[in-house]
C-alpha cells in the first residue's frame, strides 16, 4: 500500500466550468473531451448524473452496459497511460468513479438504496457485519419485524432450533426438513412478491419526477413514495437474512 | 531501435518469461543460452556474483544452501504465515529477524529480502530483452496472481524497481492469458480462464465483447500448484527411502533436492506416459528405485488438485452463472499439462478444455499484449480493453474487531469507496485506521494490510470533526488513501505502518547499487560495441583511400571526409557510446559517393575481365562499409 498524491489533488483548485474541455476550450466536455479526446478534471455528480441521467429508477441496463462501455474507452487508466500526471490522475478518479456508478446502477436494490441516499435517507443496518458488531459489542441491534411475518418467523425458527439440536444429537427428522423447505419456499415468494411491490414504487417514482419536468418535486411528495421504497426494503432485508439463515442450517 | 520499448513479464514460481509485441504478434524473448523459459531459481558463485536462470540449476544440487527457488512464494508475506512453507521448501530464514521486520532469506552468506531475489530474476530477463534490442529497456508490465493481496502485489512492484523496471501495470496472470487468447480469436462469449501454475491457481471469468475483456468474477488460491504435487511426490519418496533404507535423508539438502529434480521428471513424464521408473542414486552407495504407474499417480495427487474445486464453483456463483453458460474454458499454466487436471476442468464446466495456447508462454505474450496496449496500442490491439477486478473485498476494522466491507471482492477496478470518521473525545487530534483485506467477518481473520493514524485534526469536541477518508484501488489493485476533515477543510496527514512489505526509502536503498550495475554494464557493453563498429569503419576508409575511386573524389569531398575521420577517432577514445555512433553515423553519409564510385570501379573492372581480388575493392561483396548495400549476381 502506498500513500497516493490523491491528497494533493484534492487541493487543488478545479476549473469552475468543468463542461468546457481544460485543454482545447470545447463546450461539450463532461468525463472527456469530444473534440480533443482529454480526459477531464472529475466534477463532484451523483451516479445518475455521470452518467447523464436522470435519476429515475426505471433503468435500461443493456443501455447502461453500452454507455459503461463506451465511457471505459475513453476514461480507463490503461488508456491514458502516456498522458501527462495530471491527466493520469484525473483517468484515475474518472474511471473508479464510472466503476462504483456502473456497479451501483446496474443492480435494482442498489439503485433504489443509491437514491434514497441521495433524498438523505439513512437505510435501517441490515448488513452482516452490523449483525456481528452488534453481537461483538453486546448491543441490541433493532430488528423490525414485518408484522404479517410474526407467527411464520416465530414457527421457522422453532424449526431451526429443532435442526440443530438434531444435528448435534445426529437425530434425523426428515418431515422437519420438508417444513423447513416449505417456509423457504414461503419466502422465496414472499421475496419475489416484495421485488415486485418495489418496483411499482420505481413507476411512482419516476412519474413524478417526470411531471416536475426535471425541477425538483416537492418534499412531501418525494417522502411519500420512498418511505415505502424504505418499508419494503427493510421487509426484504428480513427476509433474505431468514433465506441465508434457512439455507446455512439446511447445508450438512 | 524502439527506445520505447515496453516488454511483458512473466514472473512465475517455476519459470519466468520476458516478451514483446512485435507487429501485430507477441513474441517471447530468448535468454542468451536460447530458450525461452528462465527458471526462477538464484543462486550465488563461488565470487558472490548472483546466477540466474538455468544456469543456477545446478547449484541446487551441490550448493543447496547458495540457491533459492520458488522465492514467489514469500512475496509479500510476513515470517508468521509461512511457517507451513518451511517445512516443505528449503528457505533458510535469517537469523537475526526482528519483529515487524520484512522477511530475509539466507543466501550464501548474505541475506535478502523476497522482492530483492525476485528483482534479481528480473533483472536477468531485462538484461535478456536488452541483449535482443540492443538498447536499454527500462519500462515493464509484470504479471501477478489474480488472487494476490495488497502486501504481494505491492512487494512484486517494488521488485521491479529494485531491478531498474518501472512498472507501468501490474496484470493479473488469468486475465494476461485472455488477451492473448482474445488477441486471434475475435469472438464475444463467456470465458473461463482456468491458471494452475507451479505455485498458484487462479480461476476468471471474463466476458468477451467486442475488444473489451470484463472481468465477472476471479478466485484463487496463491499456495497451490505444480510445486505441492512435488512435495507430495518428494515427501512419499523419503518416507519410502527411510522405511525400506533405514536411510532418513530429510536433513540431507543435496539428496533432497536430487530426489525433487527426479519426481519433478516423473510428474511430466507421466502426462504422456503409463507408468514411470524412479532411480535415483543416493548417499552411501544406496539408491531408491520404485514404478509409479498413472494411475497411482493420480490417486496421490487427486487431494491437490481438488482444491481447485471450491475456488472454481465459488467464481461461478459469484458471476452468477452455471456452468452450461461459460462458452470456453481455457487453460493456462504448466500444471495443466496433467491428463488429471484437464478431467477435472471438464467435469467442471461441462465442456472439453481449450488446449490450444502454450500453457507456459501465454501468460508473458499476455503481458506484452498490454505493454503494447499501454504504449498507445496498434493495430492488432485497437479496440482492446482489460477491465479486471479486486479479488479480494477491502475492509476497515469498526469496533468490536469486526470487518465492515467497504470495497466487495469482483469490483472492477480503479474502484472506491468514502469513509467518514469522528473523534470520540474532546479535542483528540488523531484517528486510527486498520485497514483489511479478506473475507471473513472478523478483523483477526482477515489480512492486515496497514495501520493509518489520521493526525492534524483540528482541535473540536468530541463527534464535531468529520474526517473524509477516500479508498482507491487502482487498475493494479494497489491500495491508495487519501484523507480531509471537512469542517475545517484541513488535509489531514497519513501515516502508514503497511502490516507487510518495504518503506518507499527501503526499495529506495535497494534499487541504487542492482540499477547502478545494470545501467553501467550495459553502457560498457554498448561503448565495447561502438567502438568495435568504428575500428571497421576506419579501416575500410584506409583502404578505399588506396583505391582508384579516392582520386576521383574532389579536394573539398577529401577534406571532409578527413574531418569526419578525425572527428571520429576522437570520440572512440571516450566513453560515450552515442557520440561514437553519431560519428560512424556521420562518416557513412559523408563517405556514400567514395562507395558509389569504389561499386564502379569493381564492376569495370569485372567487365575488363579482371577477377574481383583484382580490384581496389578489399575484401569483396561482404566488406562492410563503404561498400553500402552492393548486391553482386
Amino acid at each position: 500500500m502506498t500513500k497516493s498524491s490523491l491528497t494533493e489533488i484534492n487541493a487543488k483548485p478545479l476549473p469552475q466550468d468543468t463542461h468546457t474541455c481544460w485543454s482545447c476550450g470545447d463546450m461539450r466536455a463532461s468525463h472527456f473531451c469530444g473534440s480533443c479526446g482529454k480526459v477531464q478534471p472529475p466534477a463532484p455528480v451523483d451516479y445518475f448524473t455521470f452518467f447523464g441521467l436522470p435519476p429515475k429508477l426505471n433503468l435500461d441496463v443493456s443501455t447502461l452496459e453500452k454507455d459503461f462501455y463506451e465511457l471505459s474507452r475513453k476514461l480507463h487508466p490503461d488508456l491514458n497511460a502516456r498522458a501527462g500526471i495530471q491527466e493520469q490522475e484525473w483517468s484515475l478518479e474518472q474511471s473508479s468513479l464510472l466503476n462504483d456508478a456502473y456497479r451501483t446502477l446496474r443492480d435494482p436494490i442498489k439503485r433504489t438504496q443509491y437514491l434514497l441516499h441521495l433524498e438523505g435517507i439513512v437505510l435501517e443496518e441490515q448488513s452482516k457485519s452490523a449483525t456481528e458488531q452488534a453481537r461483538a459489542t453486546g448491543e441490541v441491534k433493532k430488528q423490525i419485524v414485518p408484522p404479517d411475518l410474526l407467527e411464520e418467523v416465530f414457527e421457522l425458527n422453532m424449526h431451526l432450533e429443532e435442526l440443530r439440536m438434531n444435528k448435534k444429537t445426529g437425530d434425523d427428522d426428515p418431515a422437519l426438513f420438508e417444513e423447513i423447505g416449505k417456509a423457504k419456499l414461503s419466502l422465496e415468494a414472499k421475496h419475489e412478491a416484495l421485488l415486485h411491490e418495489l418496483r411499482g414504487y420505481w413507476t411512482d417514482w419516476d412519474t413524478l419526477i417526470d411531471r416536475n419536468h426535471g425541477s425538483k418535486a416537492p418534499a412531501e411528495e418525494r417522502a411519500k413514495i420512498t418511505a415505502k421504497m424504505v418499508d419494503v426494503l427493510n421487509r426484504r432485508n428480513y427476509i433474505r437474512n431468514l433465506v441465508r439463515d434457512v439455507n446455512a442450517a439446511l447445508e450438512v | 531501435m524502439n527506445s520505447d520499448n515496453i516488454v511483458g513479464i512473466d514472473l512465475g514460481t517455476t519459470n519466468s518469461l520476458v516478451a514483446f509485441m512485435q507487429g501485430d504478434t507477441p513474441v517471447v524473448i530468448p535468454g542468451d543460452d536460447g530458450l525461452n523459459l528462465v527458471p526462477s531459481v538464484v543462486a550465488l558463485d563461488a565470487n558472490n556474483q548472483p546466477v540466474i536462470g538455468n544456469s543456477a540449476r545446478g547449484y541446487l544440487i551441490e550448493t543447496p544452501e547458495r540457491a533459492v527457488y520458488s522465492i514467489k512464494r514469500l512475496m509479500g508475506r510476513g515470517v508468521e504465515d509461512i511457517q507451513e512453507e518451511l517445512k516443505l521448501f528449503p528457505f533458510r530464514v535469517a537469523d537475526d529477524m526482528q519483529p515487524g521486520e520484512v522477511l530475509r532469506i539466507r543466501l550464501g552468506d548474505k541475506t535478502s529480502t523476497p522482492p530483492e531475489i525476485s528483482a534479481l530474476i528480473l533483472r536477468q530477463l531485462k538484461r535478456n530483452a536488452e541483449r535482443y534490442f540492443g538498447g536499454p529497456v527500462t519500462k515493464a508490465v509484470i504479471t501477478v496472481p489474480a488472487y494476490f493481496n495488497d502486501a504481494q502485489r505491492q512487494a512484486t512492484k517494488d521488485a521491479g524497481r529494485i531491478a531498474g523496471l518501472e512498472v507501468l501495470r501490474l496484470v493479473n496472470e488469468p486475465t494476461a492469458a485472455s488477451l492473448a487468447y482474445g488477441l486471434d480469436k475475435k469472438r464475444n462469449g463467456i470465458v473461463a480462464v482456468y491458471d494452475l501454475g507451479g505455485g498458484t491457481f487462479d480461476i476468471s471469468i471474463l466476458k468477451l465483447h467486442d475488444g473489451i475483456f470484463e472481468v465477472i468474477a476471479t478466485n484463487g488460491d496463491t499456495h497451490l500448484g505444480g510445486d505441492d504435487i512435488d512435495n507430495l511426490l518428494i515427501t512419499i519418496a523419503l518416507d519410502d527411502i527411510r522405511g525400506d533404507l533405514g536411510l532418513d535423508l530429510r536433513r540431507n539438502a543435496e539428496a533432497v533436492q536430487a530426489i525433487r529434480k527426479a519426481v519433478i521428471e516423473a510428474k511430466i513424464a507421466l502426462s504422456s506416459q503409463p507408468a514411470v521408473k524412479l532411480d535415483i542414486e543416493l548417499p552411501q552407495g544406496k539408491r531408491y528405485q520404485r514404478e509409479i504407474t498413472r494411475e497411482q499417480f493420480e490417486q496421490l495427487i487427486q487431494p491437490i488438485i481438488d482444491r481447485t474445486v471450491g475456488p472454481c464453483k465459488q467464481a461461478l456463483k459469484d458471476a452468477n452463472l452455471k456452468p452450461e453458460q461459460i462458452d470456453e474454458a481455457v487453460l493456462v499454466g504448466g500444471s495443466t499439462r496433467i491428463p488429471k487436471v484437464r478431467a477435472l476442468v471438464k467435469e467442471l464446466f461441462h465442456r472439453e478444455p481449450h488446449t490450444g495456447l502454450n500453457p507456459d508462454e501465454v501468460v508473458a505474450l499476455g503481458a506484452a499484449v498490454q505493454a503494447n496496449i499501454l504504449g498507445g496500442g496498434s493495430q492488432a490491439t485497437e479496440n482492446m480493453l482489460l477491465l479486471d477486478v479486486t479479488p479480494l473485498s477491502l475492509g476497515i476494522e469498526v469496533a468490536g474487531g469486526v470487518t465492515d466491507k467497504i470495497i466487495l471482492r469482483n469490483s472492477t477496478i480503479p474502484a472506491s469507496a468514502t469513509q467518514f470518521y469522528t473523534t470520540q473525545i474532546d479535542g483528540q487530534a488523531n484517528v486510527a485506521i486498520h485497514v483489511l483485506q479478506g473475507e471473513r467477518e472478523l478483523a483477526r481473520d482477515c489480512r492486515s494490510l496497514a495501520r493509518f493514524d489520521l493526525k492534524g485534526i483540528p482541535p473540536m469536541a468530541a463527534g464535531i470533526p468529520r474526517v473524509e477518508v477516500k479508498f482507491l484501488i487502482d487498475a493494479n489493485g494497489i491500495l491508495h488513501v487519501s484523507a480531509r476533515e471537512q469542517r475545517s477543510g484541513k488535509e489531514a496527514e497519513i501515516q502508514v505502518q503497511p502490516s507487510y512489505g518495504l518503506t518507499d526509502e527501503q526499495v529506495e536503498g535497494m534499487i541504487l547499487d542492482s540499477f547502478d550495475n545494470a545501467e553501467e554494464d550495459f553502457r560498457r557493453r554498448q561503448v565495447i560495441e561502438a567502438r568495435n563498429e568504428s575500428a571497421t569503419i576506419l579501416a575500410a576508409l584506409e583502404k578505399g583511400k588506396k583505391s582508384a575511386a579516392w582520386g576521383q573524389l574532389t579536394t573539398d569531398e577529401k577534406k571532409q571526409i578527413a574531418k569526419m575521420e578525425k572527428a571520429l577517432h576522437a570520440v572512440s577514445a571516450e566513453d560515450d557510446y552515442q557520440a561514437i555512433r553519431k560519428a560512424i553515423d556521420a562518416l557513412n553519409q559523408g563517405t556514400t559517393r567514395l562507395a558509389e564510385l569504389m561499386m564502379d570501379t569493381a564492376v569495370s573492372s569485372a567487365l575488363k575481365g579482371k577477377t574481383m581480388d583484382e580490384t581496389d575493392l578489399g575484401e569483396g561483396p561482404t566488406a562492410p562499409h563503404p561498400m553500402a548495400k552492393a548486391e553482386f549476381e
